[in-house]
């Protein structure tokens, strides 16, 4: 029995600007497509693949929010193409649509996004502590409900590399990214600090090798995640409570050598990551793919002054600009 | 001669899902060298969409659960059609697959005393998938894929796979395909494929699938020799978003009813009380009240009808709007504001309640929302040996979604995560075992290489042609229109015509630009993968006359018992002399379905489906 194929009404037109080109540069293309009621970014964006330039890239997989693949800059800010409907841009005006900024281009929309599959490598995994005889009677681990949520919020991570691309400490500033986590992976290390079953310590790795005290909680990535986890707030702020007190808090310090379930030292943690060292240092094996960094490409937008470093001593609150 | 990059190991494991990172990480912890293909980047695979759960009869919420009743709900949701030792390994392996996630640092929502809760899903007798609000998939993909990277896996992101390799003697040796970043060509040699490429709902105009899923699992292991089973047993959701139009198909999940929605026509009747089959009438309420009794306590009333099998709401809810009950853009209403608090439904449902605030404009705290059955998942695909989960040829394993079996005519909720994890641990351990006992040196044939690249590049060399984002919208314009939810014999034979024409303008396709990341080029090498399944599953569906879970024959409307005896096989005899059709594979006029009967299950398995449990 056929099903009825509904077509919707068409009303008026749209202006796409999207940027075409590759690692050795490129230029805005301009599309103009009949509007339709309802629609995406990325919606718009296939019906130019289908019609008017077949070759022009982007990724996308899920279409809803969910996989974190079609991440560009739509009029200047950091989206998601499949969360961003045309009717919330102004209307009559000509959409800009460009690649992350932060990344090397590969084309057109698509970037090298290989640093931050680099940098995951370098975060020690989980290391869950034993179950207690309770926990093995009862076939699982036993946690509350309160106690998983503050993780459970960063893991609400779909790796769209929004807040990556945002911040200030790496969107100018290729160098940084050696010794710089970024807000993706700081929100990761918060997850298993603060994972009820995880036995390591990650602060003087956090501190010495991922940079967290180049951060200065603008809350810049908090901005533009689509999935509204409070970043700065209940990740990075924590995390560099924590890393201070570790450093210098001698009640803090006297705690963690008398507690009876110590937290392994940030060596032995990093000894568990399958890799170390700066993301300079490619680790053996791992994630193939795509090409290395290779300097910037892309588009040209308004670039911002980095801010400078923390310096150690300096208290969270004197960091922050606001 | 065309150039292509080579590389080597023990294992390859063809998708970065659920299943294939599962299977990675057993065949590594084995000591073999194991490498993953993707055609995405990492992390962003089909099992990110998974929403409700994972099903397991942990007990952690009603201590009566077991396996022995998970099995017979998969069978009987399966309409038992079901490879049986599939669904007896699933239900009794599933319990440690969830444990060893959380091990890993899954974190499930809890129960009150601590444990991994679980949730009522469509089918299940009891509430039983763990899950994480409604992302479960995420927090499924996003552990694997850190173990992954922990355990130092080597992965190739963004690689296109063409076609399977094999040696003289038939045995599955590597692979060829190329980088979508770079267009360069790239072998691999393996002593063993594991294929874990998901599912065919980018045939369908109307899917929850993503661009990926356009079989070429399923396709690759039929130009290779194997068989496929079942390729006409398609799971329409029920509920699916059908408004605004772009978002048509974008799925709704099932934990929308497992936690109190229900469905209304247009006259605001519960109507899928006027639709409980024979085979579930027992266990079904028969009133509201009775049904809304069960949500607190399964002991005070019988299950809501809303939760019936997904196949059986499915074509409820097209009954419905045929009958011009629907809702004003073609589905019916899903109501769960009139039912649960505002605070609840944002608690248990937060990605919905985004995804129609954003999307759609809606707030499901306050309204209903407009839902109507979207192509979501292929019951059928490569037939494997149960335990191993080898295909029927040497050297290739499957697990998920591209294998075929495990669900049976209809595939319950929240068993395909689980599906994921309990077979893609066993096609690593198939593989490995198989790879450590495959004596002598991996060699490749030059031929199959060449021919594969050629044909793969063929479409930049015509000057004019076939756009192959106009072959994609017919086929998935036939396969909606003739191979939908609902189909007939006379409409079958209209789209097994249709594919065959679609095939030969696919010989002709024309694409423009370089190499480089070109989506056009990309969906002119998915295409003989469409093609080949919805060639299979339309010659399935024609020849099952009968109706039964995910095949519904007008002509046919109800079960016949003999066919229920068998699966229909799809097959490719003889490979290497087929005809060649699109881009170099075997012709879809090579492919046959034959009846072939289904396992017989022991008499201690199919008491378990008698008992009164």
């Amino acid at each position: 029995m056929a099903e009825e194929i509904i077509r919707s009404n068409q009303s008026g037109e749209v202006t796409m600007r999207i940027w075409r080109g590759d690692e050795e540069g490129g230029e805005f293309a301009e599309y103009v497509m009949p509007a339709q009621e309802g629609e995406v970014v990325l919606d718009v964006i296939h019906r130019v693949q289908a019609s008017e330039a077949p070759d022009l890239a982007c990724r996308w997989n899920c279409k809803a929010g969910k996989c974190g693949s079609c991440s560009a800059e739509i009029n200047g800010r950091p989206s998601l193409m499949c969360m961003t409907r045309m009717d919330t841009l102004p209307p009559g005006e000509t959409v800009t649509v460009a690649p992350m900024r932060a990344f090397p281009v590969i084309r057109d929309l698509v970037t090298d996004v290989s640093y931050n599959y680099e940098v995951a490598k370098r975060i020690p995994p989980l290391s869950a502590r034993e179950k207690t005889p309770d926990e093995v009677e009862a076939g699982g681990y036993r946690m509350a409900q309160i106690d998983v949520e503050r993780s459970q919020e960063f893991r609400k991570c779909i790796e769209c590399f929004l807040c990556q691309d945002v911040c200030h400490v790496v969107r100018d500033h290729e160098e940084n990214k050696t010794a710089y986590a970024g807000p993706r992976f700081f929100i990761r290390s918060a997850e298993l600090e603060m994972h009820p079953l995880d036995t390591n310590d990650r602060r003087q790795l956090l501190q010495e090798n991922q940079g967290l005290g180049k951060c200065n909680i603008t809350k810049c990535c908090t901005e533009v995640c689509p999935e509204h986890i409070k970043i700065t707030d209940n990740a990075i702020i924590p995390l560099k409570e924590r890393v201070v007190d570790a450093k210098y808090d001698p009640v803090a310090w006297l705690g963690r050598k008398i507690r009876t379930r110590s937290k392994r030292s940030a060596a032995d943690a990093a000894a568990l990551a399958p890799s170390q060292g700066p993301a300079a240092v490619l680790p053996p094996g791992g994630v193939h793919g795509i090409p290395q960094p290779h300097g910037q490409g892309g588009p040209v937008l308004a670039g911002s002054v980095p801010n400078a470093p923390v310096a150690p001593g300096q208290s969270v609150e004197e960091d922050a600009p606001e | 001669m065309n150039e292509y990059e080579q590389y080597e190991s023990d294992v390859i494991i063809i998708g970065a899902g659920g299943a294939g990172l599962r299977a990675a990480v057993e065949a590594q912890a084995m000591g073999l060298r194991t490498a993953v293909v993707c055609k995405s980047l990492l992390g962003k695979a089909h099992t990110v969409m998974a929403e409700g759960g994972m099903a397991a009869a942990m007990g952690n919420v009603y201590p009566e659960d077991n396996w022995k009743v998970h099995f017979r709900d998969t069978m009987r949701g399966g309409k038992l059609l079901n490879n049986y030792r599939m669904a007896e390994l699933h239900a009794r392996e599933a319990p440690d697959r969830v444990r060893e996630l959380e091990a890993w640092g899954a974190l499930f929502d809890r129960t009150e005393d601590g444990l991994i809760l679980q949730r009522d899903f469509g089918g299940h007798r009891y509430a039983r998938l763990a899950h994480v609000g409604d992302r479960t998939g995420l927090e499924l993909i996003r552990t694997m894929q850190q173990k992954a990277v922990a355990d130092g896996m080597e992965v190739f992101m963004e690689l296109k796979v063409l076609r399977l390799l094999h040696d003289a003697d038939g045995n599955v040796s590597g692979l060829v395909g190329y980088w979508r970043p770079t267009g360069k060509f790239v072998v691999i040699k393996a002593k063993a494929v594991v294929l874990a490429t998901g599912g065919v709902g980018k045939s369908w105009m109307y899917t929850s699938n993503s661009w990926e899923s356009t079989g070429d699992g399923h396709a690759m292991a039929l130009w290779a020799g194997a068989d496929l089973i079942d390729m006409e047993c398609v799971q329409f959701h029920p509920t699916g978003m059908v408004w605004p139009l772009s978002v048509r198909g974008i799925l709704v999940t099932e934990g929308v009813r497992g936690d109190g929605g229900v469905l209304r026509n247009s006259e605001g009747t519960r109507f899928m009380f006027d639709y409980v089959p024979d085979m579930f009438r027992t266990e079904t309420a028969d009133s509201e009240d009775e049904a809304d009794k069960w949500y607190d306590d399964h002991t005070a009333g019988r299950r809501p009808p809303e939760l019936l099998p997904r196949d059986e709401v499915a074509r409820s809810i097209n009954s419905e709007v045929k009958a011009g009950r629907g809702s004003p853009h073609g589905g019916v209403f899903l109501d769960i504001a009139t039912r649960r608090t505002p605070e609840d439904i944002r608690r248990r449902l937060p990605s919905m309640y985004h995804q129609f605030k954003e999307l759609a404009g809606v707030d499901i705290t306050a309204e209903a929302m407009e839902v109507g059955p979207t192509c979501h998942y292929i019951m059928g695909g490569v037939r494997v040996d149960a335990d191993s989960t080898a295909a029927t040829v040497p050297g290739l394993f499957a697990a998920g979604e591209v294998a075929g079996g495990m669900h049976g005519a209809n595939r319950l909720g929240g068993n395909s995560l689980s599906d994921l994890l309990v077979f893609g641990r066993r096609a690593g351990i198939g593989a490995a075992e198989y790879a450590q006992g495959r004596a002598g040196d991996v060699t490749l044939d030059e031929g199959q290489i060449q021919q594969a690249i050629d044909a793969a590049v063929a479409p930049f060399q015509r000057e004019s042609g076939e756009n192959p984002y106009d072959i994609q919208q017919d086929l998935q314009g036939t396969m909606q229109s003739l191979v939908g939810i609902i189909r007939t014999g006379s409409e079958l034979e209209e789209a097994l015509g249709k594919i065959e024409v679609l095939e030969e303008r696919a010989s002709n396709l024309s694409v423009k630009g370089g190499t480089t990341y070109n989506p056009g080029w990309n969906l002119a090498t998915d295409l003989p993968s469409m093609l080949t399944v919805s060639r299979c599953t339309a010659m399935g569906a024609l020849n099952r006359k009968e109706s039964r879970g995910g095949q519904t024959r007008d002509d046919f409307p109800k079960a016949d018992p003999e066919m229920g005896k068998v699966n229909f096989v799809e097959r490719i005899a003889d490979p290497s002399t087929a005809p060649t059709g699109a881009c170099g594979t075997p012709s879809v006029r090579s492919i046959t379905s034959q009846p072939e009967p289904v396992p017989v299950m022991p008499d201690d398995l199919r008491a378990l489906l008698e008992e009164a449990l």
